[in-house]
């Protein structure tokens, strides 16, 4: 009888936990998407921003990400695609590799902050960039690749041997195997690594604000200064300038970053499948 | 054609090595940026020293410390029960319909970027601090008086924070136990709960480990969140609703306006930081590859 009251009590706490923790998320989202989404309209979207941002949109701001996290993308994907091949098509297991291997997991774990002052040191100072879109790019390019070798190495590895072999054994190179047969059939899986690369580029704060400067003009060049949404909501939020704006902007920030994820997911869920 | 291809072959190698560059130059120019401060000072009295004021040239980051620490323990004591707990439902609990619901939860709120996660804490969770735990506080110690900006803050948020991840590596950890142990234990009589306290969770306590071991680097090395809500006080706490300054708030708030010597001082925070995480990260992969070659 004991027995089954501590059962139940087991189950109860369990079942606790798991309704507090989904009770967690709605509450979070729900606020700023409740708070936020009557903000956004048509001017918030095509107007830049005036008055340090109480007034106005944020079209420069958005373009600024745009900007920024494009830089990092298009920088980290071939060199985070390449790294993956190597792991998987080229490596030999050995010493080599496993301290590649080890440096690749150390840079994952790096906390963004660090990424931040590394980008200030190197990027901004010693190659004199400046705080530009391209210090910024490049500090979350260095920030993303983990993320997209990871994924892309996990998609490499779903490719059957059998595709290889026999593209070997039609008289094909290693390369000519590689770059059409073994990548052309795992790109929905390379994709979704690439998306969500963008995604924590998108989401990322302490790293771009110590790169980019912060400016709310419309930038021209990646030579310009620039703020990201998720930089445009630290200053608005600590500073108190506009509750609106910052409510507008949260909730902006966290529909993009979660169709963002909804397409990853999507793209590698068919992956699997198929 | 078999130049080209040893070429390419080249360029993949030096590719792969990139991550090697990035840890490699990040080492090299945060160490070159800090280390000056830290032997000016003596890398003990860095450490030890309670006096944070970098506008007078002294750098003692023992209350950064405490801060960082302290609220990373608090979001361990909230986060490690709760995500156990979810990992131990995903897992044995819930049927297939409500743990695929679950789980794209847990990926939303792995998803929602820190800054979103600061500005809640700064628009909800502070001010509720301040209106309804200081009242109760009262009643047991009439003293007590709080802004809402506290360990007790960055510790919730954080807690949530870190959820996914001790939840995902603990999931993988409890359902890499072999299916024999569960029947064997069901077989002697055991029920459901013993058999999950008694031997699923010790057989998956070293990748649990790990996972909380993910999270404590998580939670240190964040951010934009802790520095929204903790107050960014550098003062030693004395209780969970003080105002603390953490390592990471205060790289990132006053790199903005800090002087030549101020800035080495708070790249010599982040060479501790980076030791920390390093060091962390190492023993979690430890961890896992042992509890990987037992599950195999």
């Amino acid at each position: 009888m004991k027995k089954k009251i501590q059962s139940h009590m087991f189950f109860g706490i369990i079942w606790l936990v798991a309704g507090v923790t989904l009770a967690a998320l709605v509450i979070i989202m729900g606020f700023i998407l409740v708070k936020g989404v009557p903000q956004i309209n048509l001017e918030f979207l095509t107007q830049e921003p005036r008055s340090m941002g109480s007034e106005g949109g944020i079209l420069s701001v958005i373009v600024g990400t745009l900007y920024v996290t494009g830089v990092a993308v298009l920088l980290a994907t071939p060199v985070g695609v390449a790294g993956a091949v190597y792991f998987t098509e080229y490596a030999k297991s050995g010493k080599i590799v496993d301290t590649v291997r080890f440096f690749t997991e150390v840079l994952a774990g790096i906390p963004s902050i660090i990424f931040g002052l590394f980008g200030f040191a190197f990027f901004v100072v010693f190659l004199g960039l400046g705080w530009s879109i391209l210090a910024g790019g490049l500090t979350l390019a260095v920030m993303i690749l983990p993320t997209i070798i990871r994924t892309t190495e996990e998609a490499l590895k779903t490719v059957p041997m059998a595709y290889r072999e026999g593209s070997l054994a039609l008289g094909a190179s290693k390369w000519y195997t590689i770059s059409r047969v073994v990548v052309p059939s795992c790109k929905s899986g390379i994709l979704t690594g690439v998306i969500l690369g963008l995604g924590r580029a998108i989401g990322e704060t302490a790293a771009v604000v110590l790169t980019i400067g912060g400016s709310l003009n419309m930038p021209f060049s990646i030579f310009d200064s620039t703020r990201t949404m998720s930089v445009h909501l630290y200053l608005l939020a600590s500073e108190g300038i506009s509750q609106e704006k910052t409510y507008a902007t949260a909730a902006l920030l966290i529909i993009i970053v979660f169709i963002i994820n909804t397409i990853a997911n999507a793209i590698g869920r068919r992956t699997v499948n198929g | 054609m078999k130049t080209n291809e040893k070429i390419i072959e080249r360029v993949i190698q030096v590719s792969a090595a990139a991550s090697v560059a990035a840890v490699a130059l990040i080492t090299i120019f945060i160490f070159v940026s800090g280390m000056p401060v830290i032997a000016k000072t003596g890398l003990y009295n860095f450490v030890t020293g309670t006096d944070w004021s970098p506008t007078s040239g002294t750098f003692g980051i023992l209350p950064l410390i405490a801060g960082s620490l302290s609220v990373t323990l608090g979001a361990l004591v909230i986060g490690i029960p709760t995500g156990v707990g979810c990992a131990v439902f995903l897992a044995e609990v819930a049927n297939r319909r409500t743990a695929g619901i679950f789980r794209s939860a847990i990926e939303l709120l792995a998803g929602i970027p820190s800054v979103v996660y600061g500005f809640f804490g700064l628009i909800v969770l502070v001010p509720a601090i301040r209106t309804t735990i200081v009242p109760l506080a009262q009643k047991i110690n009439p003293d007590v008086s709080t802004s809402g900006f506290s360990i007790l803050a960055g510790a919730i948020i954080l807690a949530m924070m870190i959820l996914p991840t001790i939840v995902s590596v603990s999931v993988n950890a409890i359902n890499a136990v072999p299916q024999d142990y569960r029947e064997a234990s069901l077989a002697l009589g055991a029920d459901r709960r013993e058999t999950i306290t008694k031997v699923i969770l010790p057989a998956a306590k070293s990748g649990i480990f790990a996972s909380i071991i993910l999270g404590m680097g998580r939670a240190i090395g964040e951010t934009m969140a802790v520095l929204m809500i903790t107050g960014n006080v550098a003062v030693l706490p004395k209780s969970v609703l003080d105002p603390v300054a953490t390592m990471t708030g205060t790289i990132a708030m006053e790199m903005t306006y800090a002087s030549p010597s101020h800035k080495q001082a708070l790249f010599a925070i982040g060479i501790v930081l980076f030791v920390i995480i390093v060091l962390l990260n190492v023993i979690a992969q430890a961890v896992m590859k042992r509890f990987g070659g037992a599950a195999s």
